[in-house]
């Protein structure tokens, strides 16, 4: 099986964030690492390419220093990388960053793509579906489990509430891998040293320009919520103090 | 082998007394390459994922738990990076192998084990070891499927390793050397398989032998009871009558002293970078504690004389950081010139780490100093929950304790320290005597005002005083003593701390000017303040030595000239560390941990 890997970089989960100056994402004087999710859509495809034999290629966007979580990548045993290289790809919405993500691999066929279930960082969700939608392949989102059939695939979809739903796939397909599923080898010293030499192409935005349009979608405007304290007692009968906590919780805090 | 990230010309070793830098001459953290990082972070997941949650057993002395993680980390190559290619290593850079120290040394216990297992367990065989013993014990080392121990110290001798009591006879068929003796303070004799044992041959040829576990006639003493690092194995190794094939002679006869000394020297830097890795465990700890204990109604993390104690602890893995990392990038410098596929490859690499004998001693005793001031003041932070073992503080200022025993005692180094830089001294391999004449000409023809610009001019100067104060006292002392300097043994000592400082002001003001070339001064307000920090203690260090020295020396009107002249070196104008402190505390308790940004 040929596995297509998208993957991003994100800031440090414990990283201290602060805005840029005009309040539209924070500042990248952060720390960053792989994002969770992508790890394990990572060691899921590793897993299956060495079950099934074929291909691990793992594909990123943004500046200079995402090419971090391809040399992880390669490091852990993918075959090779493709690096869409340019600082502006950190500003494109979902769908622009799926139409470059499918410009960059036109001419490839992969049988199978796989993303994290969602960015750490913005959080969307949205890069594998819209991904699938422009490949006109079938998709299906938070995976938990994979097996190879005569007719695809079969894999088990996390629902709410502890359902599990199973559904038969043909091939090829996008998949968006659920965190935890498997356990996440650590890159060997071997591994490092030899992804130095594994092949890594590099595509530039005038490359893809064509395929990518203005954002649909915009962050106007970050902040950091303000922490706010206050206490209220309310006073009277039980039966009346529980009457009147409900009707808070309800109507003036909107939890319930 | 692979290439640290910037291109580093070949410095001789001590010369930081007499030569200036410029920053990109010197390797810091921020110049690790995207492999360097990597590897940092796989040693950084091995052990918080797989060393941490074993504490408690591991501290109970469930060896078992010690051998798997051992293997495990052969598997990931983390025990390999010192060992050719050849032999199942990875021969990487000692800039990869001080990154991967300083990252797995987050639980002493097992930090030990691992150094005595990669550093003197293994280098014994990389550095001396002949073809087949190479190809016999390396592959099986670097893959932890074997661990390794080395057996120089007695009962009766430690630093004086000469003295060593353990004996070896040639068998009358001329196939064995017989040993016998017993050897102390051995860390991982518990359940090393192989040991590098020293012992002199019919009481005289000091030799060194490389001894199986399996082999007749060895056998292991009880554990001792240690105050600190009780995760790691520490027994007396008891050989009776111990047949050693003549095939495991490590090394000539008669020249064990070569590799007892040698062995020290290639693996000490490796100690500064674990104690530099055990610091930032220590300030993590030290700053959730201190973030969620109220007294008076307020955090204490809010309190001055707190925040101060957790300011100084990051200005000391600032520090500590700038110190080793640009050590061990000299180091690999000059050992990119080394041939590798010549027959004195080893010889040669031997020879490049030791040019820095003097560095890596500092980085020894500066880093074993520096985890023993955080670990005292974690301690102080957790006040009463400190002193119980139920909280980490307690652990950590008995493990950090040996550190400052251990590979040579700090008395021991800080006599190599001064008695290194004499030596090349007076055989003019450093030109360290026409430097101090001309700065008495200087001095003595009065005050001068070298002006420095540019980012941190003002506190490059003051490492330019810091070497002139030290040489000032150095001066002062052997005009005094001549070649009888060696005996005044708290001379050398307080030319050692001067000496210890300058180097340690020296990279920290390197490494500062470098993030501010790279960044600018608004990125690097933190890196500043920690600089300024460190050089306000360093120098106020500097001076009292060098007024112990001149004191000692000079008497009368001479004591009065020299002591004028000493505060003329000595006169800064002093920065506020109370709000250099608060600034950097702020950011460390902001962010939970050690960091730069």
């Amino acid at each position: 099986m040929k596995i297509l890997v998208c993957m991003k970089q994100v800031p440090q989960k414990d990283a201290p964030l602060k805005l840029n100056e005009t309040a539209t994402w924070i500042r990248e004087d952060v720390s960053y690492e792989v994002n969770e999710p992508d790890a394990y859509a990572l060691e899921e495809a590793l897993r299956q390419k060495e079950k099934h034999g074929g291909e691990v290629v793992v594909i990123t966007s943004g500046p200079a220093r995402a090419q971090q979580v391809l040399r992880e990548a390669l490091a852990k045993g993918a075959d090779r990388a493709i690096h869409l290289e340019d600082n502006a790809f950190v500003g494109l919405d979902a769908f622009n960053t799926a139409r470059a993500f499918a410009a960059a691999i036109k001419d490839e066929q992969f049988d199978l793509i796989f993303t994290g279930l969602q960015s750490d960082d913005y959080g969307y969700a949205q890069v594998g579906v819209i991904l699938a939608e422009l490949l006109g392949w079938p998709h299906a989102t938070i995976i938990m489990q994979i097996e190879k059939t005569d007719a695809g695939i079969k894999v088990k979809r996390e629902l709410e509430a502890g359902f599990f739903q199973f559904v038969d796939m043909p091939l090829p397909a996008v998949l968006t891998i659920q965190s935890g599923i498997n356990k996440l080898r650590y890159a060997t010293l071997i591994g490092i040293k030899n992804a130095k030499n594994k092949p890594l192409r590099k595509v530039a935005l005038a490359d893809v320009q064509s395929a990518i349009g203005n954002n649909l979608q915009m962050i106007e405007k970050l902040y950091i919520p303000q922490k706010t304290k206050n206490t209220e007692f309310i006073e009277g009968p039980p039966a009346e103090v529980a009457k009147k906590l409900v009707e808070k919780l309800r109507n003036e805090l909107r939890v319930l | 082998m692979a290439t640290t990230a910037i291109p580093t010309t070949k410095i001789s070793g001590g010369s930081f007394l007499l030569d200036d830098r410029r920053p990109e001459e010197v390797f810091t953290p921020e110049d690790f390459s995207e492999q360097h990082q990597l590897i940092g972070q796989t040693a950084e997941e091995f052990a918080v994922n797989e060393i941490l949650p074993n504490v408690e057993k591991i501290e109970h002395k469930d060896f078992s738990v010690t051998r798997d993680l051992l293997k495990k980390a052969g598997e990931l190559g983390l025990s390999g990076v010192e060992i050719p290619e050849a032999y199942g290593g990875l021969e990487m850079d000692k800039v990869t192998a001080a990154v991967i120290a300083d990252h797995i040394a987050k639980y002493a216990g097992f930090a030990t084990t691992w150094g005595g297992h990669t550093g003197i367990g293994t280098l014994p065989i990389v550095y001396f070891g002949t073809e087949g013993q190479k190809k016999k014990y390396l592959p099986r080392l670097a893959a932890g499927e074997i661990v390794g121990a080395y057996a120089l110290s007695e009962a009766s001798s430690g630093s004086d390793a000469m003295n060593c009591r353990t004996k070896a006879t040639l068998s009358s068929d001329g196939k064995y050397y017989i040993l016998n003796g017993e050897k102390m303070w051995i860390t991982n004799a518990g359940f090393a398989d192989l040991f590098t044992v020293f012992a002199k041959i019919d009481g005289e040829k000091f030799s060194a032998f490389l001894v199986e576990k399996g082999f007749p006639g060895i056998s292991i003493g009880a554990e001792e009871h240690k105050m600190g690092i009780r995760g790691s194995s520490t027994c007396p190794v008891i050989l009776n009558d111990c047949k050693v094939p003549v095939e495991n002679l490590l090394g000539e006869i008669g020249k064990g002293h070569v590799i007892a000394f040698n062995i020290l020297n290639v693996g000490r830097f490796k100690l500064g970078a674990m104690c530099v890795g055990g610091a930032r465990v220590a300030i993590e700890h030290s700053i959730a504690y201190a973030k969620q204990r109220k007294a008076f109604n307020k955090v204490i993390a809010d309190f001055g004389l707190v925040r101060e104690k957790i300011a100084n602890m990051a200005v000391g893995i600032y520090t500590g950081e700038s110190l080793v990392y640009r050590t061990v990038g000299m180091m690999d410098a000059a050992l990119n010139e080394v041939d590798k596929s010549s027959p004195d490859a080893a010889k040669e690499t031997r020879k490049a780490i030791e040019e820095y004998a003097v560095e890596c001693s500092i980085i020894k005793v500066w880093g074993s100093e520096m985890i023993d001031y955080v670990a005292d003041e974690m301690v102080q932070i957790y006040a009463g929950y400190g002193f119980v073992e139920e909280y980490p503080a307690e652990r950590t200022y008995r493990d950090a304790r040996i550190n400052r025993i251990f590979e040579g005692t700090n008395e021991i180094n800080r006599l190599i320290i001064t008695g290194f830089l004499l030596k090349r001294a007076m055989s003019g391999q450093l030109p360290l005597m026409p430097a101090i004449k001309k700065l008495m000409d200087e001095v003595l023809s009065g005050p001068s005002s070298d002006e420095l610009d540019g980012p941190l001019a003002e506190e490059s100067k003051l490492v330019g005083q810091a070497k002139k104060l030290g040489l000032f006292a150095a001066g002062a002392a052997t005009q005094k003593y001549m070649q009888a300097i060696q005996d005044q043994q708290e001379i050398m000592g307080a030319i050692a701390d001067m000496t210890i400082e300058t180097y340690a002001m020296e990279s920290v003001v390197l490494r500062t000017q470098k993030i501010i070339q790279a960044k600018g001064e608004n990125a690097a307000a933190l890196p500043l303040a920690m600089t300024r920090v460190y050089l306000s203690q360093a120098m106020g260090k500097i001076e009292a030595a060098a007024k112990k020295v001149i004191a000692a020396v000079a008497d009368g009107d001479m004591l009065r000239t020299q002591l004028a002249i000493l505060r003329r070196l000595a006169k800064y104008e002093p920065f506020n560390v109370i709000e250099l402190r608060q600034q950097i505390a702020q950011k460390m308790i902001e962010r939970g941990k050690y960091g730069i940004a």
